[in-house]
Formats: structure tokens, sequence, C-alpha cells
């Protein structure tokens, strides 16, 4: 496999070669898929545990601890509670849609793992001489594949909230149409200067690019980007406003119950799993091991199985971040989530592609050396992070000066003041107010 | 395969979008209509590179820029529609006669 | 017949009968999921003709975007659920014969055109992200920068529509 980092002074870079997939027998398709599955139901499984029990802890409790050896059992006990419930369908629902909903949630997040790379080639066990990669299979545009695969997902949420034919419902649904589309936009730009990077699309080959370096470090901005893109793209706290208690009852799944409702769970768990998979794969150095370790008795740890170890760790750590974040942070207020998504992290990310495309050539022609190149990542990086906070800051400022007396009639019914607005007193009688607005318009 | 297959499809989907503009009152779904020509035409250009093994894959490139035009179609499409909810209260297409001639005896009876 | 022959008929039936009920279904969310099936199922035959590129991008935009976004706005605008009567103009008829028109010139024309011409698939150099990019960014680099012209007034001129009258109403 030709590694791209080898290739510094070439333009055409890592031709990937994907010969090595599609040559697998069909039982071992089958037996890989039927494993991928296993192993996303049981880390589904093991995180709703974990999450109660990281969280728990976080707040000087317990957890569950009564089912099985600490409690692990908990879950499975949940899920049997579920499907045993009641399974209810209101009557202002779309009968058809309503079905569809959680299932078009589901099998997206488990259809993006099948281009995620668990390991290398590796001898298949009970044969004599037989290899396959740990994945099932491989694409030149398969990073592609998964965007377009999770996007999908989205309509999961956005029928389920619009067919429950309830208001909590619809409008969560229509935030969370809103918040994905937005964050996904911030999602595939992070991913952009991978792209530019590893000069290829497929996992495989964009893990073999990070055999001397993970994107991780070199790419921070856009690693911090992707994380906040992703937590917001899997509806997480604190960016869970499609389903934030306070205002919306449950959001989307409101009208939600019985086995309908697990399925909307399981695909917010293994959505995190899969999200958690993709950060690992493009910006961890997917199934490498961590530096001491990869040096130990020359890359023994590369090797053969135990790549699945170093890749389950990763995503485990991912998934103790969702879960610190949910501990520690409070939901944000649903402008601020926007602004900062179309305010913030697109504009920053947009300068960003444009300064590693443009280091990235200079590298590739052979002007500047590496350290050249890391001096001017760091810069930007720093840079980055200036814009980050003071550009926060002016956007308060710039809120407050535009403060105005707010008339919440001037649409003809009456709407509640945004965050920066103050309602004004009602001199007016509505029906006044709304004719004098229109005039305006007109 | 003939190549007529993918063509006749391409036509076919265009008729049934040119019906769905002609014949939707709702301006979403009128928009809708406009998306199906435009992928009956996506399904020509691709077809035709197919065909020509064009080394420069003008069909595929092409296509890749009729789909970024829909997207920005469709942005405005929507920021339009919007608009004209927020102003009139619904999007029936039928019912936008403010520019319309008023001296016409079309206009009255509806 | 070959698979990719067989692999055709299906998604073309597939694409044709969701495109149908597009413009008929009288429940004005099931139009946008129809919408989807045609595009996924146009998406297909695109793999099917060795364009991968275009075909995993007209998922992501269109499905991904395009139609969520349609979805969006029918939701804005109220669609309610259950089949709604008045979603057609009266004038059902004389649409049915301009689309006939057009479907009847266009299919002569291709048919009669195209007739016993043979789309060779095999072989064929699969449209990836590389070959593609390389062509963009070589043979095609004016239009894609016209593009990006377009998208951003598209950009501007959302913006302005869409808060435009409120700021003017306020100051």
């Amino acid at each position: 496999m030709t590694s791209s980092l080898v290739s510094q002074g070439d333009l055409v870079l890592a031709a990937e070669d994907l010969s090595m997939f599609g040559q697998d027998p069909w039982w071992l398709v089958v037996i890989k898929a039927v494993l991928i599955f296993l192993v996303l139901v049981l880390l589904t499984l093991f995180n709703i545990w974990f999450e109660r029990r990281v969280v728990a802890r976080m707040q000087h409790r317990i957890g569950p601890n009564v089912h099985g050896p600490f409690g692990l059992l908990q879950s499975l006990a949940d899920g049997v509670k579920l499907a045993l419930k009641e399974d209810i369908i209101p009557k202002a629902a779309d009968k058809a849609v309503f079905l569809l909903a959680p299932v078009l949630s589901v099998v997206p997040a488990f259809l993006a793992f099948a281009v995620i790379p668990f390991g290398p080639v590796v001898d298949v066990p009970f044969t004599d001489d037989m290899t396959t990669p740990l994945q099932l299979t491989d694409m030149p545009v398969a990073v592609l594949f998964v965007l377009a695969v999770a996007s999908i997902g989205i309509y999961g949420i956005v029928l389920g909230g619009w067919s429950s034919g309830s208001t909590y419902s619809l409008l969560g649904g229509l935030r969370s149409s809103a918040q994905m589309i937005s964050y996904e936009v911030a999602m595939g730009l992070a991913l952009v200067a991978v792209f530019l990077y590893a000069g290829s699309m497929s996992t495989s080959a964009i893990v073999d690019a990070q055999e001397r370096i993970w994107f991780g470090l070199i790419l921070i901005p856009s690693f911090v980007i992707y994380v906040i893109a992703m937590v917001g793209e899997t509806n997480r706290a604190p960016f869970d406003l499609p389903e934030a208690e306070g205002e919306l009852v449950g959001g989307f799944h409101t009208e939600y119950s019985s086995l309908k409702f697990a399925l909307f769970f399981l695909a917010e768990y293994v959505n995190m799993t899969t999200v958690s998979a993709l950060a690992t794969t493009l910006f961890l150095g997917g199934w490498r091991a961590p530096w001491p370790l990869s040096a130990v008795n020359d890359g023994m740890f590369n090797e053969g199985y135990w790549p699945v170890l170093w890749f389950l760790s990763k995503i485990l750590l991912f998934i103790f971040f969702f879960i610190w974040l949910r501990g520690t942070l409070p939901r944000l207020r649903y402008d601020q989530f926007m602004a900062f998504g179309w305010k913030r992290l697109i504009p920053v990310s947009l300068a960003w592609i444009v300064a590693v495309a443009t280091i990235r050539s200079l590298s590739l022609d052979g002007g500047f050396d590496r350290t050249y190149l890391l001096g001017a990542l760091g810069v930007v990086a720093v840079l980055f992070l200036v814009l980050f906070f003071l550009g926060g800051e002016e956007e308060e400022e710039q809120a407050e000066a535009e403060e105005r007396p707010f008339d919440a009639f001037a649409g003809g019914y009456p709407v509640p003041p945004m965050p920066h607005q103050v309602a004004q007193a009602r001199s007016q009688s509505p029906t006044v107010a709304s004719s004098t607005a229109s005039e305006g318009s007109a | 395969m003939p190549l007529w297959w993918p063509l006749l499809l391409s036509s076919l989907l265009f008729a049934i979008g040119v019906y769905g503009v002609l014949v939707r009152r709702n301006a979403v779904l009128v928009l809708m209509g406009v998306e199906l020509m435009l992928n009956a035409v996506n399904l020509n250009l691709v077809a035709f590179d197919a065909y020509f093994r064009d080394v420069l894959h003008g069909g595929q490139t092409f296509a890749l820029f009729v789909i970024v035009i829909a997207a920005a179609e469709i942005g405005l499409g929507l920021a339009i529609v919007l608009l004209v909810f927020r102003t009139h209260g619904q999007i029936d297409v039928d019912t936008m006669r403010e520019l319309a001639d008023r001296e016409e005896p079309a206009v009255a009876e509806r | 017949m070959t698979v990719v022959e067989v692999l055709f008929l299906l998604l073309g039936l597939v694409a044709a009968g969701s495109a149908l009920l597009v413009v008929t279904t009288r429940t004005m969310v099931h139009a946008a999921l129809w919408l989807v099936v045609t595009l996924g199922a146009v998406a297909g035959i695109f793999l099917l003709l060795a364009a991968e590129f275009v075909a995993w991008v007209q998922i992501l935009i269109y499905v991904g975007a395009v139609v969520v976004l349609l979805l969006f706005a029918l939701m804005l605008t109220k669609a309610p659920t259950g089949p709604q009567p008045d979603l057609d103009a009266r004038r059902a008829l004389p649409a049915v014969a301009v689309a006939g028109l057009v479907l009847a010139v266009l299919g002569t024309t291709v048919v009669a055109g195209f007739h016993g011409v043979e789309l060779d698939l095999d072989g064929a150099v699969v449209g990836s992200a590389q070959t593609t990019g390389a062509t963009i960014f070589q043979q095609w680099v004016l239009p894609f920068e016209v593009l990006s012209v377009l998208l951003l007034a598209a950009l501007v001129g959302a913006i302005v529509l869409s808060r435009g009258t409120g700021r003017r109403g306020g100051e």
C-alpha cells in the first residue's frame, strides 16, 4: 500500500490501492457484517450503562449497580422493559411515515460502519493462508459515503417529528433538521483538510497516510471543529436542542413509545459510536497504536488483531468525552447554537482550509521543509484560537448595541421577543400594529 | 445496454416534472417538479458521458454543476416561498396575482 | 440481459414510478418522500453508469440537503398530516397533454436518434473524486468559478429575502 507522506514532492498523491477489497468469499462478508452489527449493539448496551455510571460518579451518585456485575445488565433489562411496553400510535399520526421514521434513523447509523477500518490485513482464523482486511468494504469516496448516509439519518428525526401530529414533535423535528444541516456543513469542511493531507477519501488510505503522524496533531483546528460538529450532529448535550425537555417535552420522539422509541434511542447511541469511529479513523490514526506502544518490538502492536483493541479504546475515549460533556455543560440556547455554527465554525473552517491548501501546495512544490510547515501551521492555529475568542466578545457587544423596543404584534400574531430584544409596552392595539407593519413591508 | 434506455427514462422523468410544475398549486410542490426535471437532465449528461467515454468527463462535471445550481435554486426558491407565506399566509401559486393585468376578465373569475 | 441491464430496468421503474407519485400524491410530505426515492434510484443509475462520485454527491446534496430543505419549507408552511384535496389545479387535462407532448417529442427523438446504439460499460473509467477533480480544476475551471459566484449570489439573495422586511419594518 502506498503511503501519501512518502511521496512528498509528487502532486499525484496516494493512488489508493483498493484491490484487497472485494476479494472475500461471501461467507466472510456475511461474518464481517454480522460481527459489525454485534459489536455496535453490544457497544450501545455498554455505552448506555457507561453513561449512567460515569454521570452518576460525576454527580456523587452510584448509578445502576444491581443487575449483573457492576450493573452491566441494566441496559438489557431496560431494553426488555421498553419492548414490553404498550405501543401507542397517535390518532393524528401519519401511520406509514410514523412507522418508517425510526427505521430510517437506525439503518443509516449502522450502514456508515461498512467503510470504517477496524484493523489492517489479518489472517483469517481456521483457514490455511487466507488474509482479509478488517473492514467490510472500502471505496474511493468512502468518507463521502459516510456523510451521505449520515445525512439520510436526518430524515428519521424530521419525519418522526412531523408524522406524530404533535406540535412539540414538529418543533423538535424542525430544530433538529436545521441543526444537523448546519453542523453537517462545518463537519464536511473540517474533513476537507484531512482529504488534502491524505490525498484520498478512502478510509483505509487515510489511515495509511497517518503512519508517521496523526492528522489530529497536525490539523488541530480541523480536529476541534470536527469534534464540536460531531456533538451537534448527534444531538447530544450541550447541543441536545431537538429533545430539550424543558422546552419541548421529549422533542421529536415525544409521541413514540415502546420498541419504536427504543429504535430512536439505539440510533442515537450508534450514531455516537459512528461519529467517534470516523473521528478516530480520520484524526487519531484509526487502528494504529498510540505512540510509545507503536514503537514496541518493531510495531508488533500494529499487526494482527491488536489494532482492534486500540481502535475500540479510542472510540471509548470519545464516548467518555461525550458523557463528560453531558455531565458538565448546560444546554445552549437555540439562537446561540445556530449563531455559533454559522458565524464561527463555518468561517473559521473556511479560512483554515485556505491556509491548509496553501501550505500543502507549497510543501508539495518543494519550497518548504516540514519544520517550516509545522511552524506555519502552529501560527495559523494560534490565530484561529485568537479569532475564536475575540470574535465571540465582539459579537456580544454588537448584540447589546442593537437592543431596541420589540413589537410583539408586528407580524399580525404574537411572537415572543428574541433574547436581545425588549418587549414593547403595547400602546397600540394589535390590529393597528399589524397594519402599519404590512405597510412598511409593501 | 442500449443507449436509448437511460435517455428514454430521462425523457420520462422530464415529462413527469413538467406535469408536476403545471398541475401543482403549492409552490413547494412546484419546486419538486423542477427538481425532477433537473435530475432528468443529469441522467442524460451522465449517460452521454458513459457513451462517449469522455476523457474530460464533461458529462459528469456538468452533472455536478447542475446539482450545485439546483442547490442554489432551492435555497433562493424556498426563501421566496417563505417570504410569500409570511406576507400572504399561503403559498398557492394560482392566487399570487398582484402583478396580473387587472383588465383581463379571466382574472376576475378566479 | 446482463446484471447491469436488469438493475437498470429495476431502478428505472422505481425512479419513474416514484416520480409519478411525487406529482400525484395528495399528502405534501409524502411527495417529498417519493422525491427522495426517485433521487436515490437515479443515484443508483449513476453508479451503474460509472459515475460514482456524482452518485454520492447526488445523495449528499439532493437527499441530504435539498429535500430536507423542502421538508423544512413544507413544515414551516404548515403542511398537515393526512391528504389534502386541493393540491392540484383544476386544469389537469391540459397539463397531461403538455407533459405527454413533451414525452412524445423527446422520447421519439432519442429512440429514433440512438436506436441500435450500444452503451458499452465494460472497462469504463469510474468517475472517482480524483478524475472528476482533475477535470474540474483543469478543463472546467472557468465554469466552476462562475458557479461559485452564482452560489455566493444565491446565498446573499436568500439572506436578503429572508430578513429584509423585518429589518426595514423595525428601523
